[in-house]
């Protein structure tokens, strides 16, 4: 007799990626050049590195406290203090296997069945599913480009009801590198303190913003006890593989993330801990390097982008830009498919972040700026190829 | 100027109109920066890093210590002058410690290694001792690491 599963409903409606098969075109295809990356391209710094191979000799091998270790948790409450000016205390610390989990477990920790949870879009792909696998359900906000994709205080009040429960912001955005100044988070901060809505301020490009520091809604007196912010080393230290970020905030809801994690994790991975110490014992340097190195190609992309007739907003952080194809009269996942299939250059379709993101594509500039000319000069071709008259 | 500087310095094709892209300048502003810094000399020279095992299994690098006594009037300047200009001398420093001048030496072989050493430069007045290393291996050379080939590790796509 042969056995079949029967999935949870849940699952089992969440919908596969439907750009799955555009991202298996990617991996058939040899010697494409890929601008659709969503990680740094530069290596874990020496020291950091370093530090965690100095923790595997002295057989530092153990699970850690469950909330992580003490040391890294004071480490990110200085953090937090010397680079954005929010004080925390290490109970309000939760360490966890990449931003990721954070967000998960914070969404867990909030939502019961039924509850709304307001997700600017377009945006990183997670938020949707799981705030579905916590019975709730996800209310997108539509952001656009003619406000520079930030969230604006009327479109959150238009989506409002009584069963509000989260708002996610997700700035510095990927996928379209909007960043949101003091005083458009204090807009939005006016909105939210009248009411009973806590926020999942994801912050893990916080430290790639260009021209302007990032300024999160915690910042805000009145909206840092409502507030949980997900960071992470992967980003701003290059540290992807170590999968380590953390959760900091109100200790209530600390300690029920610090529940569920406890049961789903134990602790997060003990080596990337201690090279995470490092990192924030003596990373700054780093980060400003890396940084100022993503603006450049910055710089560079958004113009030429611009000038072959590609439509592209100034984004102002993570290491992304959100340019509109608009001109070329292709539905992104097209335009994708072609420029792959013509030119082997890989970029993103702007629908993998949310319908909303019909038109445009995600370029990312986690790559040399050599890198970045070559996939330019063949979407430039491309461009002329279709007989896009621009000029 | 200086971040023109930075950006050659790591890649020294960057054309003007690329510089000037990145760092929001006026093309033809920073054209005429480069040509300034040609002409006074803070950009030496425009070179390749080459690694030569890919090529060419038989060449030699040296490292060779040399005291030299200094003279009258001219310190050192005048000795490290007579020997800088050989054209086997790659380059050249003058050290504070054991030694006086620090040569680094390329040869298709370690004979002509050994035929500069002996009768170039051992020869000299001026020079009262040499210590010859030779390189066994390149690991980094100009802050590129030769030792491995470095290939993006990354996926192709990630979100």
């Amino acid at each position: 007799m042969s056995f079949e599963f029967n999935l949870s409903d849940i699952v089992r409606d969440i919908k596969p990626s439907g750009i799955r098969r555009f991202f298996d075109l990617v991996g058939e295809m040899d010697g494409a050049i890929s601008l659709g990356i969503g990680e740094p391209d530069f290596v874990t710094p020496w020291h950091i590195r370093d530090a965690g191979i100095r923790s595997l000799e002295k057989g530092q091998t153990y699970y850690t406290a469950n909330s992580g270790l003490k040391n890294l948790r004071n480490e990110i409450c200085n953090y937090f203090e010397r680079r954005f000016n929010l004080s925390y205390n290490e109970n309000e610390v939760l360490v966890t296997v990449g931003g990721s989990e954070a967000i998960d477990l914070c969404i867990r920790a909030l939502v019961s069945e039924g509850d709304e949870v307001l997700i600017p879009e377009p945006c990183f792909v997670c938020y949707d599913p799981c705030v579905r696998l916590a019975h709730g359900i996800p209310v997108p906000i539509v952001t656009e480009e003619k406000d520079d994709f930030i969230l604006t205080p009327e479109k959150l009040k238009e989506k409002i009801t009584p069963k509000t429960k989260l708002l996610i912001l997700p700035f510095p955005n990927n996928p379209t590198g909007a960043i949101m100044d003091k005083e458009q988070i204090e807009a939005i901060a006016d909105v939210l303190k009248d009411t009973n809505i806590a926020v999942l301020s994801d912050e893990i490009y916080g430290e790639l913003t260009y021209g302007k520091k990032h300024f999160s809604i915690a910042n805000v007196p009145e909206m840092k006890d409502r507030t949980i912010i997900v960071g992470g080393f992967s980003k701003a230290y290059a540290m992807t593989g170590w999968r380590l970020g953390f959760a900091v905030g109100n200790n209530s809801v600390i300690s029920a993330m610090t529940k569920v994690h406890q049961f789903a994790i134990m602790s997060a991975p003990t080596t990337s801990q201690y090279a995470a110490i490092e990192a924030l014992k003596n990373g700054d340097a780093d980060i400003e390097e890396m940084a100022s190195q993503y603006d450049l190609r910055r710089r560079y992309l958004i113009d030429r982008l611009n000038k072959m007739g590609l439509k592209c907003f100034e984004a102002k952080g993570a290491f992304y830009v959100f340019p509109s194809i608009k001109i070329t009269g292709l539905k992104s996942e097209d335009f994708c498919k072609q420029l792959l299939e013509k030119k082997k250059v890989a970029v993103i379709p702007g629908t993998a972040f949310g319908e909303s993101g019909e038109g445009h594509i995600r370029i990312s500039y986690a790559y040399s700026i050599e890198t970045i000319t070559k996939a330019l000069d063949k979407i430039e071709e491309f461009l002329k190829e279709l007989g896009v008259n621009f000029k | 100027m200086r971040e023109i500087i930075k950006l050659l310095e790591k890649d020294c094709r960057l054309t003007a109109e690329q510089i000037a892209k990145i760092l929001k300048r006026d093309t033809a502003e920073v054209e005429k920066q480069i040509k300034e810094m040609e002409e006074s000399g803070v950009i030496a020279k425009y070179k390749a890093i080459i690694n030569w095992e890919k090529v060419d299994q038989n060449l030699m690098y040296a490292l060779i210590e040399v005291k030299v006594t200094p003279q009258t009037d001219m310190g050192f300047e005048r000795v490290a002058k007579r020997i800088y200009e050989f054209p086997e001398v790659h380059s050249m420093y003058l050290m504070s410690g054991g030694y006086d001048l620090a040569i680094n030496i390329k040869g298709r072989t370690i004979h002509d290694i050994a035929k500069f050493v002996t009768e170039k430069l051992s020869v000299l007045d001026c020079v009262i001792s040499t210590s010859t290393h030779f390189v066994l291996k390149k690991y980094k050379d100009s802050g590129v690491i030769f030792a491995n080939d470095v290939t993006d590790g990354r996926e192709v796509i990630s979100f």
